[in-house]
């Protein structure tokens, strides 16, 4: 064996590694000496900055993380959440942005994997996936390359493992074209089984590693990839990207189902980010005990170097904590699902972590060092200059900026996407991925699971709180179209440079949002993610915090996907106050428009969230939340999925208009402007009165014919129109020449 | 009436398979290792990645012991039933003719299509109308047979399922979808009637190819 795991590291491996030298003292001083280098190469895995949550572990403690549903929460693998009736759901998001920016399809493919196996290891089994996706502009070879490499990457791996994928996002913005955004949501039910837990306990419990095979792949991945900006030399990067293999992932999933519902296991916990040193540091930390490690027990797929096996990150490997008595049952379980299974260690008293190679020791860890020992750092904070409120209005008519919208690439129809994702496997999916708004999986007993991903638009990067704010709200009116209502919400923070005062402010003000949001709603927080350092020479990534939520539905009623039968009344409904500033009509016209995001007294914004839950919940109107587009979107694509069009006076709306803006601005921000809280109702008439107690209601028309229409008497030209249904889908089909 | 499902490494549909059959009688999940399928009327080989599709789709798997047994029992008349790579698998393993090639746009597919019954007097089919909706979601599911060998199967009416026009998204040869051994009773489809039950409104298809099934073997036994 080389001698380098005796020899004492200095800091310059400690700087060549990551850490600043301040780390390296501080490393020193926990540890009590200077560590070896594989022991210095454990800690710069585990203080990096994606697994220690240096710059935003202060921040984070600002979110509500209590709620009457709440089973588990921040801390643990995934958060749980009580759905009645011995039913339990687990949820988070993850994020894989930077392996999916230096090699798209395993880097995709892997983010499906990692989340997954989070989900398991809560004792969930996982029934649903849904990614939110990010790229730079769609003229740009680079985004085709990155967003082909990635929907094949989520294909293979979610497909191959029989999890469906029901829903997501994907938004095309020049400020992503050197850092993409991967984030994966995973949805688990836990039925007639407790869930799991990852404490390693019972001092002699042996300590196994399960699944597939160390390689060298994604050694470093964590502080290499996940931690720093990318620079040029993005090709010297590759070999920290891990390489997926779902048909590993399958076996160990149902091996570990298995294992799970007999009892087996004391703990378990999948190997991530900085694999077997994170998981066996988390297990140990989490239990107030250490484990003895015996390097040369771990399946190899090639040579490796002590350092290299404690720090790889290959794919489709749990660890276990399982007692003696249970041993040789767990072993003959994993054989007949032709998962290995090998014995490492075993759980010690003392809190460390004792690493022996070929009969020596080649480390030894403090574990509360090593996962609580990373500094917390305050960020510097310098607000951004809030741009004025002023802009040019849009010139032409509405029928030619409605036709242009649905075919702009952040609108039109994802259908080229997700038809390459099996969205039926597992026979749950009762509204797929097709019909906007959020999916609804059907439970058991009949009633609905509803998921969705939001992040939030253009206008973010002007009103990061208020930005983050309305993604939660929009989560939130997602999940209503369903008839549900929201259990919890798991976070991704994508951000760029934290160093940067003005990215820092970005972060904490988006953190705030999310938790005003949370408390108007009256949801925890189970759990998230951060990615920083989502930047490149070129600059950072506008602030996108991502927001999955959850929520549960009486029942899974089939909803029809926008206007499918005649004669229904159409009406606008909620506390709705959209803004031109930041919406896709800027992006399209390809100017600043005016106005500043406005958002409605939250109290408000609850009631007609709920009241919408409640009416489609019981089966008496159907609703669509408004997002990017607007109303005028909302409306076309209600007419586009369902196939019948509807005749809508807006004649209703001049005190709406005139409330949000005089004279012509006011219509422009109603027919294009975007905020949170505003829905397209449709219904019996007598059906949609109901909802005027519990918010603002405007009555439009009534569905029919083939066309929309929009008319009044109050209303400028260019906003009259007739539009067939056939020119809506033709302009809204327009992803197809991206795509394929 | 008894149902086998079998399960290999990597099988992603044989639980929705066993839940669809579960409506019409009782199943039993076989694992890939089983040899007795004694006490079956009939055996389904379900959709996934088995062996992950390592090689070939089908191609590891077609060696796994419960194959052998699956061939003994087709060879004596038992109806065994292969969806999408289930169909993958029996043509590997020789109990149905040609093979199924990676999609003609190299990407995985999922999409309902809609399927002309061509033959409609096999325990799969009795029950069809003349036009079925069914879910298909693949990526490697473009039939090939050479010519000759397709005129042959046309002429014995072994063609079972053919994509309506403009369906066959894989790009299969004459727009196979399904095809059947010379007896009838070993059938291999690419759509999925397992997840064309009717849930959030979709087709209900599905259960004619299973209610299909369920009277050939009643009448078989003398109870229909």
């Amino acid at each position: 064996m080389a001698t380098a795991e005796r020899q004492r590291a200095d800091l310059a491996q400690a700087l060549a590694l990551g850490l600043s030298e301040e780390e390296y003292r501080r490393i020193c001083a926990l540890h009590g000496r200077e560590p070896n280098l594989l022991e210095l190469g454990v800690y710069s895995l585990l203080w990096s900055e994606h697994c220690a949550y240096k710059h935003s572990r202060r921040l984070l403690a600002l979110l509500p993380t209590e709620g009457p549903n709440l089973v588990a929460g921040v801390g643990e693998n995934a958060g749980v959440v009580d759905l009645g009736g011995g039913v339990f759901c687990a949820f988070k998001v993850e994020s894989h942005n930077h392996p999916t920016a230096v090699e798209p399809f395993e880097g995709a493919a892997t983010g499906v994997g990692g989340i997954l196996r989070d989900i398991v290891a809560v004792g969930a089994k996982p029934i649903a996936v849904l990614d939110l996706l990010r790229f730079g502009g769609t003229d740009s070879s680079r985004t085709r390359h990155l967003l082909d490499g990635t929907v094949q990457g989520i294909a293979h791996y979610g497909n191959s493992v029989g999890v469906p994928t029901v829903g997501g996002e994907l938004y095309f913005h020049p400020g992503y074209e050197q850092n993409c955004l991967v984030n994966v949501l995973a949805v688990g039910l836990i039925e007639e089984r407790p869930a799991g837990t990852s404490a390693a306990r019972g001092v002699g419990n042996y300590l196994y590693l399960l699944g597939a095979r160390t390689g060298r792949d994604g050694i470093g991945g964590a502080s290499i990839l996940a931690s720093a900006a990318l620079g040029e030399d993005e090709e010297s990067k590759r070999p920290s990207v891990q390489v997926s293999d779902p048909f590993e992932g399958n076996k160990l999933i149902d091996c570990l189902a298995e294992l799970q519902s007999k009892g087996l296991l004391v703990a378990m916990q999948d190997l991530g980010a900085a694999g077997l040193s994170s998981a066996c540091a988390e297990m140990a930390a989490k239990g107030g005990v250490g484990l003895s490690i015996e390097l040369d027990r771990v399946p190899l797929r090639e040579q490796l170097a002590p350092f290299e096996i404690m720090l790889s990150e290959s794919q489709e490997r749990f660890a276990a904590i399982v007692e003696p008595q249970n041993a040789a049952a767990v072993e003959a379980i994993c054989s007949r699902h032709e998962v290995s299974a090998a014995r490492l260690g075993e759980v010690i008293e003392e809190p460390f972590l004792v690493i022996r190679h070929c009969g020596e020791a080649v480390g030894e860890l403090p574990v509360s060092a090593l996962v609580d020992g990373a500094p917390r750092y305050r960020l510097k904070v310098t607000p951004r200059q809030v741009p004025p409120p002023e802009g040019e209005l849009p010139s032409g008519s509405a029928e030619r900026l409605l036709l242009q919208l649905l075919s702009w690439p952040n609108i039109a129809s994802r259908a080229p996407v997700f038809g390459q994702y099996d969205w039926l496997v597992q026979g749950r999916t009762v509204v797929g991925p097709a019909s906007g708004d959020a999916a609804l999986l059907a439970l058991p007993d009949g009633r609905g699971l509803a998921v969705t991903l939001d992040g939030p638009g253009a206008i973010a990067a002007e009103d990061p709180r208020g930005g983050a704010l309305a993604t939660v709200l929009e989560a939130a009116a997602n999940l209503a179209c369903r008839g549900a209502r929201p259990l919890g919400l798991t976070n991704n923070l994508n951000f760029g440079d934290p160093d940067d005062p003005a990215v820092a402010w970005e972060l904490a003000e988006s953190v705030r949002g999310l938790a005003e949001g949370c408390r108007a709603l009256g949801i925890p927080v189970v759990g998230g993610n951060v990615s920083l350092y989502n930047a490149s020479p070129a600059g950072g990534i506008p602030p996108t915090p991502v927001v999955g939520m959850v929520g549960l539905a009486q029942r899974a009623r089939p909803l029809a996907p926008g206007f499918a039968k005649e004669g229904l009344t159409v009406a606008l409904f909620g506390p709705f106050a959209p803004t031109l500033r930041g919406s896709e009509l800027e992006a399209v016209v390809g100017r600043r428009l005016p106005g500043r995001l406005q958002l409605p007294a939250l109290p408000r914004a609850r009631e007609a969230v709920e009241a919408v839950a409640q009416l489609v919940g019981e089966g008496r109107c159907l609703a669509h939340d408004i997002s990017r587009g607007g109303l005028l979107v909302a409306l076309a694509l209600c007419a586009c999925r369902g196939g019948v069009g509807a005749t809508l006076s807006f004649d209703g709306l001049a005190e709406l208009a005139g409330g949000l803006a005089e004279g012509e601005e006011g219509w422009w921000t109603v027919a294009f402007g975007e905020g949170p809280v505003g829905f397209v109702v449709w219904a019996q008439r007598a059906e949609l009165e109901a909802l005027s107690c519990f918010g603002p209601l405007w009555e439009l028309g009534s569905t029919g014919g083939e066309a929309l229409v929009v008319e009044g008497e109050k209303i400028p030209g260019w906003l009259r129109f007739a539009v067939s249904i056939e020119d809506l889908r033709r302009a809204y089909a327009a992803l197809h020449s991206l795509i394929s | 009436m008894r149902f086998g499902v079998v399960r290999f490494p990597g099988s992603c549909d044989e639980h929705d398979t066993a839940r669809a059959l579960a409506q019409f009688g009782e199943v039993r999940l076989l694992w890939h290792t089983d040899r007795n399928l004694e006490g079956l009327d009939g055996v389904v080989l379900p959709g996934g990645f088995s062996y992950g599709d390592y090689l070939r789709p089908g191609a590891i798997a077609r060696f796994a012991p419960v194959m052998e047994a699956v061939a003994d029992a087709a060879n004596q008349g038992m109806p065994v039933l292969g969806i999408c790579n289930g169909f993958q698998v029996l043509c590997e393993a020789g109990l149905l003719p040609g093979a199924l090639l990676i999609n003609v746009s190299r990407r995985f597919q999922c999409a309902e299509v809609e399927l002309v019954v061509e033959n409609r007097n096999l325990p799969f089919t009795k029950a069809c109308r003349a036009r079925i909706t069914l879910a298909a979601k693949h990526q490697s599911g473009r039939y090939y047979l050479p010519p000759e060998r397709l005129a042959e199967l046309e002429r014995q009416r072994r063609v079972v399922f053919r994509y309506a026009s403009g369906e066959a998204f894989n790009g299969s040869v004459g727009g196979v979808a399904a095809v059947a051994n010379e007896r009838g009773n070993v059938v291999g489809m690419m759509p999925h009637p397992e997840h064309s039950l009717g849930l959030g409104g979709r087709s209900a298809d599905g259960l004619l190819i299973f209610r299909s099934l369920v009277s050939a073997l009643e009448g078989k036994g003398g109870n229909g």
